[in-house]
């Protein structure tokens, strides 16, 4: 059970003050709100890890008079369901915090980009965004909220594929800058931040900028919700106090024979055990040992797991989901995949693996996005400390 | 064809003729027929006045989208490894054997397509599938006999 970490209730607390906290925060001038969102501390919870304020604050400064936010619920990075919570249990807090952002920026429009493996979730958002378009009237703000469903497309989580699959294209991320700050949705200047980083913004409106800040570590402020899954006897979604190591995550939440952690999907970072006490959870900043972001997904492996069978299964899965643009992902994933068959297979020689580590390498380099540069994260950090599991 | 034709005028009605009604159009015919045809695409097309070889680009970029006939129920099981770890594996023959069809495949009597998939964010409750839109979770070889059964017991009240 919990005994290590601080577990908080903010994100998920159930609070019908939605109206009251909006009109207090409105009644601010847009200079003072943005600066209690840098003050907090908050960064984006989306994995990237950038200044929720500072983003809001670029858009601002556009002059653009047609603008865009837009809620990335796309949620598919393997390992990651906390999103899904949010939007079922506290959607207002979500909205909220959008519409806060469009007066900010002068928006009229925002969207929900929601993955289509939710699409249950639709029913229940609609009743909620009508009394939410109830609650913009009352208000006096012209803010219209929509939902867009995503078609199954893991890379349509990256912002600049998502903006093309809005438009009806293929959801091939584009080349930045440009950032979507000033050339986002149609070109335009968009907002585009996660479900959990908006539903954040909500809690420091109301509690201000302070009571977040104290919570966390340097560079990693407030409480962040966390995906729990895999060798674990208590799965689930829980909201924690930022900048906690591995050691203490495990000793909560492991079987008592935790050989790896996953931290952050199959994107993320694999760390052994002689690892856990070292490594910090938190955004990369000055800090002794290792940190290391995470959109939240927790996935934890006991003895009894092949670490093998893990990496393949991440490899397939980069190589479905590969938008094919660019040569070094859509060549490099399959080439990393076959690699680890074929010594696995006898039919390379174990020193093939360094060849492998090389080409993981190139692609965080070369790679056009996101998807293709962090492949190397989780390959180099399983190769690296499981390669004997690798070779036998 | 005028039917469909007339459908997918009614979709453009409704989402609008600009480029960014392609993908929420595309998404109405798939779940009215569980296909995207070459007419839908070049009437798409036509409607939205784009090319047609957009259309299909956009089409077939997508996992939830088709341009091949599937069943009435599209069962998505969840191959990701918090699932494998999880008991997917048993699970999948158990539908394999019940279906008697293999993953990318359609029973003959149209009802059911079985594909495989990747994370659908049940992680904490796999293994996990979509049936159509519906997610079940905690499966275990008994229970997607039962869910099977449901939605067979569905199909026939219709
Ligand atoms: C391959 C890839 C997939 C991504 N998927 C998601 C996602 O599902 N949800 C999300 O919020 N951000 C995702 N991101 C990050 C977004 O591009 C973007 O940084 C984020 O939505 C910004 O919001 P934030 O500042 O609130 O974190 C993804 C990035 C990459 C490269
Ligand atoms: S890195 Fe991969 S996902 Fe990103 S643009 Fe290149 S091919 Fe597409
Ligand atoms: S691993 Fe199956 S739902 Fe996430």
């Amino acid at each position: 059970m919990i005994k290590n970490l601080k577990r908080l209730d903010l994100i998920f607390k159930n609070e019908q003050d939605t109206e009251a906290i909006l009109e207090k925060t409105l009644a601010r001038s847009n200079e003072e709100i943005v600066n209690d969102l840098i003050d907090s501390g908050l960064k984006g919870r989306g994995g990237a890890g950038f200044p929720t304020g500072l983003k809001w604050r670029l858009a601002a400064d556009d002059p653009a008079d047609e603008k865009y936010i837009i809620c990335n619920a796309d949620e598919g990075e393997p390992g990651t369901f906390k999103d899904r919570e949010i939007l079922s249990s506290v959607p207002n807090k979500v909205l909220a915090g959008m519409a806060v952002c469009a007066r900010i920026i002068g928006s009229k429009q925002g969207f929900i980009y929601l993955r289509n493996e939710y699409k249950f979730l639709v029913p229940g958002l609609e009743i909620v965004i009508s009394e939410f378009h109830e609650l913009m009237d009352r208000l006096n703000l012209e803010f219209r909220v929509a939902i867009f469903m995503g078609s199954g497309a893991y890379i349509c989580g990256e912002e600049s594929a998502l903006f093309e699959s809005m438009e009806g294209k293929r959801g091939e991320p584009r080349n930045k800058p440009p950032y979507p700050t000033n050339f986002g949705y149609k070109g335009k200047p968009t907002v585009i931040n996660n479900v959990e980083t908006l539903a954040h913004t909500y809690s420091i409106f109301k509690y201000g900028p302070d009571k977040f800040r104290d919570l966390g570590i340097k560079d990693s402020r407030g409480s962040k919700v966390f995906s729990v899954s895999g060798d674990t006897p208590i799965p689930g979604i829980y909201e924690l106090e930022f900048g906690m190591t591995l050691q203490k995550f495990v000793d909560d939440f492991g079987d008592g024979d935790s050989k790896a952690v996953q931290v952050g999907g199959a994107s993320g970072f694999c760390v052994p055990r002689k690892k856990f006490e070292k490594t910090i959870i938190g955004y990369q900043g000055k800090l002794t040992g290792v940190s290391l972001p995470t959109g939240g997904s927790m996935m934890i492996f006991n003895s009894s797991r092949s670490m093998y069978n893990v990496l393949r299964n991440y490899l397939d899965f980069f190589v479905e989901e590969s938008c094919g643009q660019c040569t070094p992902c859509r060549v490099g994933t399959q080439q990393l995949l076959l690699g680890i068959e074929a010594v696995k297979r006898g039919e390379k020689p174990s020193g093939y693996l360094d060849k492998l580590l090389e080409l993981a390498e190139t692609m965080r380099l070369t790679a056009k996005c996101g998807l293709g540069q962090s492949v190397a994260n989780s390959f180099s950090s399983i190769v690296e400390n499981f390669r004997e599991e690798m070779i036998y | 064809m005028t039917r469909i034709q007339y459908s997918v005028t009614d979709m453009a009605n409704k989402h609008g003729r600009s480029r960014e009604a392609l993908l929420p159009i595309l998404q109405d015919i798939y779940q009215a027929k569980h296909v995207i045809s070459d007419e839908d695409m070049v009437n798409v097309a036509r409607e939205l006045d784009i090319s047609a070889a957009h259309v299909y680009g956009t089409a077939t970029f997508y996992s939830f989208l088709e341009t091949q006939q599937s069943g009435k129920y599209i069962i998505r099981l969840c191959k990701t490894i918090t699932c494998m770890m999880h008991g997917k594996n048993p699970v999948l023959q158990e539908l394999e054997r019940i279906l008697k069809i293999k993953p990318g495949q359609t029973t003959p009597d149209g009802l059911f397509t079985l594909k495989e998939t990747n994370c659908l964010g049940q992680c904490h409750k796999g293994p996990a599938m979509l049936v159509n839109d519906n997610p079940h979770t905690q499966l275990t070889p008994e229970s997607v006999r039962e869910i099977i059964d449901s939605y067979r017991r569905e199909a026939l009240s219709y």
